[in-house]
């Protein structure tokens, strides 16, 4: 028995093309042409209770399309969705209750008041009753490490504190499943930290079944023993993250402030090079070679900096494309 | 470790209870919303002044010319328009299109509740947030024009105040069905930048539909516009007017609209991408 369960989904949305320059525009006012543009092509897969699943993808690759149509905020194309039972897009009360949806880049807390208002109103909604609302609220603003934020304005909170809340006023309903598109875009490391530890406790606690999207490899990390990997609106990858990784980004970033000036040619000596930024160089390096590599550089060049990171998701993704078919 | 069971949760609160907690808690939180504007909202009552300008220009028409209306039903009639716009403007089209725009409906739709309640009531709550401005005003006008002070009987009072709220239910139900074009044109207030023409005309508040010719009065009868302001207004001074037809007739739109209204929702939703989100 699985909550979610997706088959052949695809979604096509027309988009009107104009050219550039004013006869574009004239031509655009009098006839519009449209182009069909396939945002997800035949995507299959099913995600079993309690499990929680990493979506990965380029921006533009589908995810947040996918995400819509699995919550019911759009109508899919073609193929079939079930999600705890429900055909999303009939948007049935019983289904709603049973979702969340939380989108690191929008907020649904009203700006100008205090978080608890628009907790209330969620309360009311939801048609909790007033004691489970204090107890829930109470339960997850100490999870969350949010006790006494919430009676300010939600202006007045830090970033991280505003996500926190958010993920609290998506959370109130106590949903089966929750669908997460960038939750920790824009925190700083801390934040992060927290709302990972967090969605961890709650999955734990509720054995709540998760869809995450991140751009922070940390996120997918902590969080996936499983991932979808989405590429052009196809799914190219399902399965571990230990797999996926240790095929296809054994390397670690490596980013050089330089002193002055070399030879590119001689620097590429060291490791493939990713990115020249003035003397800021980004290297790529192979993790076996890495301590013997940084020892080179540090021996050999100039060095005013230098830090090791894991490179970013998006690279990770686009190693995974030039690595060709995958199973 | 606790499961969860959505549908396992005895305290949930069922059918009227829960709409009327729904009501009370979507009015108080919006009401505490508009307040936090409240400079704001002082300058949108002012904004509805044009009826207390016409006022002027009628007063002195009348003292000219031969029109079915003396000077003073002239300026208790200007008043009540004052009055019934303040407490039925509608500006939904203009925030549902924002929310359509930006992908700000999907969080609405997420909830299980339509979204029309949340922009309904906020309106709702926002009457009661401009009222103290509304009836500053209303006192400072008896005390510069004395002679056009009248107090309506009880119960023509409460008719008024009754019909008020309906016009304003029919004039939000009409935008909001006109909002519903956001999906497709993403540019919808044209619509009601259009339709305003006719709202201006034909609601009575540019001059009270006794001065038109027979035949426009006639043709606007059957048009939802008097409704909206003329016929709630003339009931607050007491001009005559047919109750049980001026009732008929906002019933019959506000079916037309209703039924308008659900069928483009409902094909709009199939449209929707949730831009942005």
């Amino acid at each position: 028995m699985s909550d979610i369960l997706v088959e052949s989904l695809s979604k096509t949305y027309p988009v009107a093309v104009k050219e550039a320059g004013l006869r574009g525009t004239f031509q655009h006012f009098f006839k519009r042409n449209y182009r069909q543009i396939k945002a997800v092509k035949d995507v299959s897969f099913q995600i079993a209770p309690g499990e929680v699943v990493g979506f990965l993808g380029a921006n533009g690759a589908g995810k947040t399309t996918t995400l819509k149509m699995l919550t019911g905020l759009i109508h899919p194309s073609d193929g079939r969705i079930n999600v705890a039972g429900h055909v999303p897009f009939q948007r049935k009360a019983a289904f709603l209750r049973k979702i969340t949806l939380v989108m690191g880049q929008k907020q649904q807390l009203i700006w100008d008041l205090p978080a608890m208002d628009s907790l209330r109103i969620n309360a009311a909604v939801y048609g909790i009753s007033e004691h489970t609302f204090h107890q829930r609220v109470g339960e997850l603003s100490e999870m969350l490490t949010l006790n006494g934020k919430l009676t300010q304005p939600v202006r007045k909170l830090s970033l991280g504190e505003r996500m926190k809340a958010e993920l609290l006023a998506a959370l109130l309903h106590q949903p089966q499943i929750l669908f997460l598109d960038e939750p920790t875009i824009g925190l700083d490391v801390n934040a992060q930290v927290s709302v990972r530890n967090f969605l961890q406790e709650y999955n734990k606690r509720y054995q709540a079944t998760v869809l995450l999207t991140s751009h922070y490899m940390a996120d997918i990390t902590a969080l996936c023993p499983r991932v979808l990997v989405i590429h052009q609106g196809e799914l190219i990858y399902d399965g571990s993250l230990d797999q996926l990784v240790g095929r296809f980004a054994p390397c670690r970033e490596v980013k050089v402030e330089l002193a002055h000036a070399y030879n590119p040619e001689q620097l590429k000596l060291y490791a493939p090079v990713q990115a020249w930024e003035g003397q800021s160089i980004r290297f790529l390096v192979r993790q076996e070679n890495l301590t013997q590599t940084v020892g080179k550089m540090l021996a050999e060049l100039d060095v005013l900096d230098l830090a090791v990171t894991e490179p970013p998701i998006e690279e990770v993704i686009g190693r995974v494309l030039q690595g060709g078919a995958i199973a | 470790m606790k499961k969860i069971q959505a549908q396992s949760q005895p305290e949930r609160s069922h059918g009227l209870a829960r709409f009327a907690r729904i009501g009370r808690t979507l009015v108080s939180v919006y009401y505490a919303y508009m307040v936090e504007y409240r400079a704001e909202l002082i300058l949108w009552v002012l904004s509805g002044s044009l009826p207390i300008i016409l006022m002027g220009v009628w007063i002195q028409a009348s003292q000219s010319g031969n029109f079915a209306l003396s000077e003073i039903d002239f300026s208790r009639y200007f008043l009540a328009v004052f009055v019934v716009r303040q407490f039925s403007v509608v500006w939904v089209i203009w925030e549902f299109e924002r929310e359509v725009v930006e992908g700000k409906l999907s969080f609405r739709l997420l909830q299980p509740l339509n979204p029309i309640w949340h922009h309904f009531l906020s309106h709702f709550a926002e009457r009661f947030a401009r009222m103290p401005f509304a009836v500053f005003l209303i006192a400072l006008f008896f005390v510069l024009y004395p002679q056009a002070f009248w107090i309506p009987a009880p119960g023509q009072l409460l008719l008024a105040l009754f019909v008020t709220f309906l016009a304003f239910s029919l004039r939000f139900l009409m935008q909001y069905t006109m909002a519903m074009f956001a999906f497709w044109t993403e540019r919808a207030t044209a619509l009601e930048q259009f339709s305003f023409l006719f709202f201006l005309f034909l609601s009575g508040m540019i001059a009270p539909l006794e001065v038109f010719p027979p035949q426009v009065q006639a043709i606007a009868e059957w048009t939802p516009f008097p409704y909206l302001i003329y016929f709630p207004a003339s009931l607050l001074v007491g001009l005559p007017v047919d109750l049980g037809k001026g009732l008929l007739v906002m019933l019959i739109w506000s079916v037309i609209f209703f039924v308008l209204y659900r069928w483009l929702w409902r094909r709009g939703l199939r449209q929707y991408s949730g831009m942005g989100a």
